[in-house]
């Protein structure tokens, strides 16, 4: 069912993401294999068990969906779509644009989308940054003709306390950068203030902290439930419910 | 010439370098007859292609079709990243390196899809602010020191940048407290390095223990056919053909070794340096034929390193027929030069980096013919 990247001996991680099989919101992730970094070992080890299964090398690509319904307008909430390169290039805009470490995923397909005009399509990536020591999220946009969409566009669609928390936030801000690995300009939501807020957040909490840490999965499910809001993303609570499962 | 002296004018010489460029107007672009002859261009080696526009723009205005200028630029076809500095640009896509270096140039029909969006010297100047604030997070933990920078400051900075002045960049510059790396870095509190033993008074050197956090920006170019000259080296269609890995070396320091340049590409790269069981017992012998050839030659050139590489290349084709299988380091290219690999790593970083704080590093790897999948279990 899990199939693998081939990859160089010089391929970095490429991304990762959290997967959670819940309900309408799982999220699938792009990994690559970087042996001697010990986020992404964790990060490995907990796909792995969350998986059942013992390895630690596979991919899956995948695109997170925006949960929000404006009005009929605007953003859709879809369930899991997990494509491989040719679909991904029937709907796409760009032809060759992935990079072929993606392989042959097999995927489920059980997402039907209606086809509404405005319907706006989010891929969100989680990258480790090695510089500043946390996850950061890149994103792109486009619309269901495969057209890039302007991040003003974007954000006159969010919700309102999404734009506040863009605005207000001196830690929040969005720029159009290269994405680390697949050499195309992606927005990237800006980590300079990240570690700030996990402290704070995992410093009100006394049953966490101590020697070991905190665990990467709730480190990445508390900071996507952060970040998430300066893009509309609403990480919803089953999330931190299977989690003590 | 002491070793200070001999960083001093290293530092100069880089300040210095520059490229020559030969830039065609790209055809498409062209509305009069005769052709516009090339535009002709020193481009400094620590700058950024954009910052070029007040020089081409009067060249080819006469001749450009109506609209809005975007420029860009491109080699042999690929789109070139105008937020690498063209020193970079240069020394990662030409293996053998090309003079005058033969760029097109467009001014319309910016490629979106393929490079960030550039406006011209703002956008650049802001990359190479953001740039050296992820360096001074990387050093010192926090880009306060950046953040904070006066705006009088930033301006002498980035216009040292723009005008190759080293002298007001090192000026404007030490403000921001961004040591220098010594030689008496020590690797993190809870490395195996200090667990094994007492404080063997490098901690007393005086100021705390930093964590020797360097920033470094590596450029892998990896090929499956092997070549011997760098004029035969294939040529790079495509930025995915390159491994672009922007992450921090942390220095440790052994009690009787220096962390050379070598230890740093190693802890980038660790595959590059994995050694073949096959020829365990070859080793001892490899190495003693390292260490007679090395101090016996003080040219100061890469041959060393490839001829031993070469000859351990030959041990393994005694166990293994095919050459394919092995990885090799072919060049490791810094500021144009190729450096010894045994170079203390301190004395490259802090003479070779660009202004924004960044040691850029090419690396050219042969990498064995691609191998089946492994597979999940």
């Amino acid at each position: 069912m899990i199939t693998l990247v081939n990859l160089t001996p010089m391929q970095p991680l490429v991304g990762c993401s959290l997967s959670l099989q819940v309900a309408r919101w799982p999220w699938i992730y792009h990994l690559g294999m970087e042996p001697s970094h010990q986020v992404t070992s964790a990060l490995l080890l907990m796909l792995s068990l969350r998986n059942g299964k013992g390895s630690t090398l596979f991919s899956l690509h995948g695109h997170g969906y925006l949960g929000q319904n404006h009005h009929g307008r605007g953003l859709f909430v879809t369930r899991e779509h997990v494509h491989s390169q040719e679909d991904h290039d029937e709907k796409s805009h760009k032809g060759n644009e992935e990079p072929n470490c993606l392989g042959k995923d097999e995927y489920i397909d059980n997402a039907t989308l209606s086809y509404r005009q405005d319907v706006r399509y989010f891929d969100f990536h989680i990258v480790y940054s090695a510089s500043y020591r946390v996850p950061v999220l890149y994103f792109r946009t486009y619309s269901s003709d495969g057209q890039p969409l302007l991040l003003e566009d974007i954000e006159k669609e969010l919700p309102g306390n999404s734009t506040n928390v863009l605005m207000e936030s001196k830690w929040t801000f969005i720029t159009q950068e290269e994405h680390p690995y697949l050499n195309r300009p992606w927005y990237k939501l800006h980590p300079c203030g990240t570690s700030e807020w996990m402290k704070l957040l995992f410093l009100t909490d006394p049953s966490l902290g101590g020697s070991q840490g905190v665990p990467v999965e709730l480190y990445l499910s508390s900071w996507i439930s952060m970040v998430g809001q300066a893009v509309g993303l609403k990480v919803p609570l089953e999330m931190f419910n299977k989690r003590k499962e | 010439m002491d070793v200070e002296a001999m960083g001093r004018e290293a530092q100069k010489y880089v300040w210095e370098g520059a490229i020559p460029l030969q830039i065609h107007l790209h055809e498409s672009e062209v509305t009069t007859l005769p052709h516009p002859s090339p535009a002709l261009v020193l481009a400094p080696r620590m700058g950024y292609l954009p910052l070029l526009l007040p020089l081409l723009k009067p060249h080819f205005s006469s001749t450009l079709p109506p609209g809005v200028d975007t420029i860009w630029f491109e080699y042999k076809g690929l789109p070139l990243k105008w937020h690498i500095p063209t020193g970079v640009l240069f020394d990662l896509l030409c293996a053998e390196q090309e003079r005058p270096w033969n760029l097109t140039v467009h001014f319309r029909g910016y490629p979106g899809n393929i490079l960030t969006p550039c406006e011209g010297e703002d956008s650049v100047k802001w990359s190479f602010i953001n740039s050296l604030k992820e360096a001074a997070y990387i050093v010192n933990g926090n880009c306060k020191n950046v953040m904070n920078m006066s705006q009088s400051d930033q301006v002498e900075l980035w216009h040292s940048v723009l005008n190759g002045n080293m002298e007001t960049y090192q000026r404007v510059s030490s403000k921001l407290k961004l040591e220098k790396v010594g030689d008496q870095y020590v690797g993190k509190p809870n490395s195996n390095l200090l667990k094994s033993r007492t404080n063997t008074g490098e901690t007393d050197t005086g100021g705390p223990v930093k964590t020797g956090r360097i920033p470094v920006r590596l450029y892998v170019w990896s090929v499956s056919k092997d070549f011997d000259d760098l004029e035969d080296a294939p040529q790079i269609d495509s930025w995915d053909q390159i491994s672009y890995m922007n992450r921090p070396v942390e220095i440790h320091r052994e009690e009787d070794k220096c962390f050379t340049l070598r230890d740093a590409v190693k802890a980038l790269l660790p595959e590059l340096f994995v050694e073949k069981t096959l020829i365990d017992e070859e080793i001892p012998r490899i190495e003693l034929e390292e260490e007679s050839r090395a101090p016996s030659d003080d040219e100061s050139n890469t041959r060393n390193e490839e001829d031993v590489e070469e000859k351990q290349g030959e041990n393994v084709e005694c166990c293994c027929p095919s050459d394919d299988a092995e990885t090799k380091l072919k060049l490791v290219r810094i500021q144009g030069i190729e450096p010894k690999l045994e170079i203390p790593f301190s004395w490259v970083v802090n003479n070779l980096m660009n202004p924004e704080h960044f040691l850029h590093i090419c690396v050219f790897v042969k990498v064995p013919q691609a191998k089946p999948l492994p597979h999940d279990r």
